[in-house]
């Protein structure tokens, strides 16, 4: 791994943001941030993903050189970026790279959404698209973790023009007989929601995530009455038929190296291209 | 921040009725003399009116533009429909859940040709409007539209898609039946043809319910549509909790047809009659007729493959990245 965070001392305690009982931070870490008491799974870091999905130290980031562009001049962005760069140590809110999964090797995306809220301007929607094409170039499945408020609205239209982008990719993936797996994570919405990430070969969700196409604030503005109370939720989703699965952190380790040997068996067997 | 278009044209339709009011005049003048100079005074004011709107028009600002792509006399898709096709059959079954008239489509003539044609369409009454909900599709409406793409495909029609929504429909319904999915796979859908695709942008280009039937081989803007990532008001509900600066929003998100043009998000932009597309309907799909003769000639000789592979291209280009050189 390139990057890794300090482990919390042994005497910190934290506090669980739904059931708000105090924990042991070393407990809650060990438990990958799943409280044991709820069941509450707390948002994970990019590398805290990683780490737990994938063979240890099999992780290698691709597309690292792509900074983001101010195009529109849109105010205050330049220094909102900034500070998140600053703050998370990221260039920008999509992490790449290939990783192997109990020895398979697959192309990986993975959003963070520490970084401006996991929205998606011009440089994700770019490692989204390479992350799928690099599946399609070098026979690998792909698998994109998603955690995003939507398409970054500083960018403007042209943030609206990477749901085309990352789509006609998945178009590729679909079209060479490249499985590609979708992670919801808390949250998934809006333009990130509304493109790649619904067109997945399999979609599975961690428990309790907000997925959902109109925030909070867009919704009550547009005069949505009552909703249920599992509205947005992973749950209300997969009752609707929108979703797969749900799936424990502790067990996507294994759902997701089951699917890419099943899915992707055809891409062990056969012989390299040049 | 002005509420609506009609409080810059106030000026203009007053002089309309003081021009109609004297073109009577002229009408029941004896005088040969005298009806001469009431007929010169008519084509003063009808200059003056010109030049009013011409200059009123060369120089919108964002927000303005916002408010005329909004319009209620601004013609729809339906109205270019009837201007452009012949044979126009409405098909409207999604045959999974329900009709939605938020968008309209089927096959019509142009010029002859068969072609495949789906756009948004607003209503202009309000039981039309309740009834296509504001030109907001709900799941039905994108899968009705990949009905007709899968259809066109199959038979070798082209596709023509216009653009006029504010959103797609954010309700409850529409969550529990999968918006999101039905958008994405909409595009997705467009993206697998081989038949050539057109897209014009007519009124307002609203985010994800508007890219969800525009995923064109080549895209056309009015010059007074507007095309965002958010609604202005959205966007400054969300950035400074301040739904009221919708002014400053538009001016930020850059959502004029110059600025799409500028970053290469649409190909070419359709002067308006001026004054807008309202003050002259059959002018304005003129002017969207030649556009699409020329598109559909050009990627008609284009080979199936060739038609799918410059589509992806074209989208494939867009955004703004730069390189960090040392990482």
């Amino acid at each position: 791994m390139p990057f890794r965070r300090a482990a919390p001392s042994p005497g910190a305690f934290v506090q669980c943001a739904n059931c708000r009982k105090t924990l042991f931070a070393a407990e809650f870490q060990a438990n990958l941030k799943v409280c044991p008491h709820c069941g509450h799974h707390h948002r994970l870091l990019w590398d805290e993903r990683v780490n737990l999905v994938f063979d240890e130290g099999s992780f290698t980031e691709t597309d690292a050189e792509l900074r983001s562009a101010d195009p529109l001049g849109f105010p205050d962005y330049a220094e909102k970026h900034a500070q998140a760069m600053e703050r998370t140590g990221l260039s920008d809110s999509v992490i790449n790279g290939t990783a192997s999964l109990q020895g398979q090797k697959v192309s990986i995306s993975v959003s963070d959404f520490s970084f401006m809220g996991g929205s998606m301007g011009s440089v994700a929607g770019e490692k989204i698209t390479r992350a799928l094409e690099r599946g399609v170039s070098e026979r690998m499945p792909v698998i994109i973790f998603c955690a995003s408020g939507g398409a970054r609205m500083q960018e403007g239209l042209l943030s609206l023009m990477q749901m085309a982008k990352t789509t006609a990719a998945v178009e590729s993936c679909r079209s060479n007989g490249i499985p590609y797996i979708a992670v919801f994570t808390d949250p998934t919405m809006a333009g990130v929601l509304a493109s790649y990430a619904s067109i997945a070969d399999v979609i599975i969700s961690e428990p309790k995530a907000l997925i959902g196409f109109a925030g909070a604030r867009v919704s009550k503005q547009a005069g949505v009455g009552k909703v249920p109370d599992d509205f947005q939720t992973a749950e209300f989703l997969l009752k609707s038929g929108m979703l797969d699965r749900i799936v424990e952190r502790r067990n996507l380790r294994s759902t997701l190296a089951s699917l890419c040997r099943m899915l992707g068996g055809h891409l062990m067997t056969e012989a390299p291209r040049g | 921040m002005a509420k609506s278009w009609k409080e810059w044209e106030k000026p203009v339709l007053e002089l309309e009725d003081t021009i109609k009011k004297m073109k009577s005049l002229v009408d029941a003048e004896p005088d040969p003399v005298r009806r001469k100079e009431l007929a010169d005074r008519v084509a003063d004011y009808e200059r003056r009116r010109d030049a009013y709107l011409q200059t009123r028009y060369s120089r919108l600002g964002p927000w303005e533009q916002v408010l005329i792509a909004r319009a209620e006399p601004r013609p729809y898709t339906l109205d270019y429909i009837n201007a452009l096709f012949n044979d126009f059959v409405e098909l409207q079954g999604d045959r999974k859940f329900g009709a939605d008239h938020a968008i309209v489509g089927g096959p019509a003539l142009f010029e002859d040709q068969p072609v495949m044609v789906v756009g948004h369409q607003k209503g202009r009454t309000i039981q039309e409007r309740t009834q296509r909900n504001f030109a907001m599709a709900k799941p039905e409406g994108y899968r009705k539209a990949i009905r007709l793409f899968e259809m066109a495909e199959r038979f070798a029609m082209p596709v023509i898609t216009f653009v006029d929504t504010p959103a797609a429909d954010p309700g409850v319904e529409s969550e529990s039946r999968g918006i999101s999915e039905a958008i994405a796979a909409s595009m997705l859908a467009m993206f697998e043809l081989t038949v050539p695709v057109l897209s014009v942008v007519i009124g307002e280009g609203g985010s994800g319910g508007a890219i969800g039937i525009a995923v064109a081989n080549r895209v056309f803007m009015q010059e007074h549509a507007v095309y965002s990532v958010i609604p202005p008001e959205g966007c400054a509900a969300i950035l400074w909790r301040a739904p009221e600066k919708g002014a400053q929003a538009a001016a930020a998100l850059q959502l004029t047809s110059d600025s799409a043009l500028r970053f290469g998000l649409v190909d070419q932009i359709l002067p308006e009659p001026f004054g807008g597309a309202h003050r002259d309907p059959s002018e304005a799909a003129k002017t969207i007729r030649e556009v699409l003769r020329a598109g559909l000639a050009e990627f008609g000789a284009m080979s199936p493959e060739a038609r799918k592979a410059q589509r992806a291209a074209r989208f494939r280009s867009m955004g703004e990245v730069l390189a960090a050189s040392n990482s």
